[in-house]
């Protein structure tokens, strides 16, 4: 093991590992987007693009990311749509990311009873506020351990969009093995590095489930 | 307390489908101010129907329902207002499983009658010390027993300040040693004159609290009577049947 070596590397995995936090948040943001919008459609049976949205959640989960960035970073500029790698990157997660969200947010609307509901109408609720105080609030606390799972899941995906040179953490430990062959500390660290950057929100996460949770569920 | 001349409900000829089943075929019904109409029957007879139906909760396909002089199917009423006056409680007690007790009970009073808070806090402080609960204000449903939810549920009901209360087979999920303690409860709002429709199985209770008792099956009334007389001398063969399976 070259102490010197990773040292000398360390901020060239900082800043990887930056890109990948920014690559994973937007497009963590526009699955969050996809997933509520998409799953409101299907919550409320919207007339046609019910259908869409269905057809949409089987081709995006049926289908590897790979092959979805794929499309877009080298499929889309032969129909004349040239997108730069981030934002290939970006829409890829975000176009994974947004069936498995609108999915769990899903479940937990579908989880709140139809007794709930009526007992919210039997006290005057309007619409608004039966969602706004007894749909919306008991979903989220249902769906939690999956919207957090998600999460995870995606920010890790990120280290898929390698394959179109984002310099994120795997381009990062790729390109140094490639030049230095340096492979055990490449790796090292690139094991260390994702580490890192997930495990804190993993931390955060038990948390935040813990206390939107113990009301309903206890401790 | 004698029930007044008022009349607060007039259910006429109510029809209710589901599918090609007929669940309720032609109710007719007049409840007055103060009254205590207990509703009896087997399982599947439509009760249980009628009251959701008193609340808006099923769609009916003929027929009227008349709450203080009004059609509630009237295109300028609001079902949510109405709503506000006919309180209903269910036989799963449904308390919101996210709020506690107080929380629960201030949720309708506040948002959709939009009243001040210190005055339904101290309504719902007084009702719950009354129902026995004045300790639980804080704690949330899954901390309670099944009648302490169901009490719970009663207060919140009441905290509306509703004109009349549907109770919906209220004590048929509780453990037999709780159903009292959520029955003494209706029998109290009984003494006070509140206007209650009760879907039950409790015959005994039945026989306390009502001033009128009707007897349904397979969707219309077969029998209207005072409690005494129904329990003591059934006129119909179908009610002495039924009367007969809770005799052991």
């Amino acid at each position: 093991m070259n102490f010197e070596f990773i040292q000398k590397v360390i901020p060239m995995y900082v800043k990887a590992a930056y890109v990948t936090l920014y690559v994973g948040f937007l497009g963590i943001m526009l699955a969050v987007i996809i997933g509520l919008i998409c799953c409101f459609i299907s919550y409320f049976r919207v007339k046609g693009l019910n259908r869409i949205i269905k057809i949409y959640i089987e081709l995006s989960r049926n289908t590897p990311l790979l092959v979805q960035i794929f499309f877009l970073y080298f499929g889309l500029p032969q129909l004349g749509l040239k997108l730069s790698g981030t934002v290939c990157g970006v829409i890829g997660l975000g176009f994974l990311g947004g069936s498995y969200f609108s999915e769990s947010f899903r479940s937990g609307l579908e989880a709140v009873s139809k007794s709930q509901i009526e007992t919210g109408l039997s006290i005057g609720l309007n619409r608004w506020q039966l969602i706004r105080y007894v749909i919306l609030p008991q979903a989220f606390s249902i769906s939690i351990p999956q919207i957090a799972a998600n999460f995870i899941f995606l920010l890790k995906e990120t280290s898929i969009l390698a394959a179109i040179a984002i310099p994120e953490l795997v381009f990062t430990a790729k390109t140094l093995i490639g030049l230095y062959y340096k492979t055990n500390e490449a790796l090292l660290l690139l094991t260390a590095g994702y580490l890192v950057l997930i495990l804190p929100f993993s931390i955060i996460f038990r948390i935040l489930e813990r206390r939107v949770r113990h009301a309903e569920f206890g401790s | 307390m004698e029930a007044s001349k008022e009349v607060l409900l007039n259910i006429k000829n109510l029809h209710k489908n589901f599918g090609d089943r007929g669940v309720l075929k032609g109710i007719d019904l007049v409840l007055h101010k103060g009254e205590v109409l207990v509703i009896l029957g087997p399982s599947g007879c439509g009760k249980s129907t009628l009251l959701r139906c008193v609340n808006g909760l099923e769609k009916t396909n003929q027929g009227d329902i008349i709450f203080q002089g009004k059609s509630i199917y009237d295109k300028d009423i609001k079902m949510r207002e109405i709503r506000q006056k006919i309180g209903m409680v269910f036989q799963s007690y449904d308390l919101f499983a996210h709020m506690t007790v107080i929380e629960n009970i201030l949720l309708g009073p506040m948002k959709s009658q939009k009243r001040e808070k210190e005055e339904v806090l101290a309504l719902a402080r007084m009702l719950l010390e009354k129902v026995g609960l004045g300790d639980r204000e804080n704690s949330y449903p899954r901390e309670l027993s099944g009648g302490q939810k169901q009490r719970v549920a009663i207060v919140r009901s009441l905290c509306m300040n509703p004109d009349i209360i549907l109770f919906d087979e209220v004590t048929a999920a509780l453990d037999p040693e709780m159903v009292r303690e959520v029955l003494e409860v209706i029998l109290n709002l009984a003494k006070q004159g509140m206007t209650m429709m009760i879907v039950t199985h409790e015959m005994n209770f039945a026989k306390s609290v009502a001033d009128r008792i009707i007897f349904m099956d397979e969707g219309v009334i077969v029998e209207e009577s005072s409690p005494t007389e129904f329990f003591e001398n059934p006129k119909t063969e179908r009610a002495k049947q039924f009367l007969n399976k809770f005799e052991y």
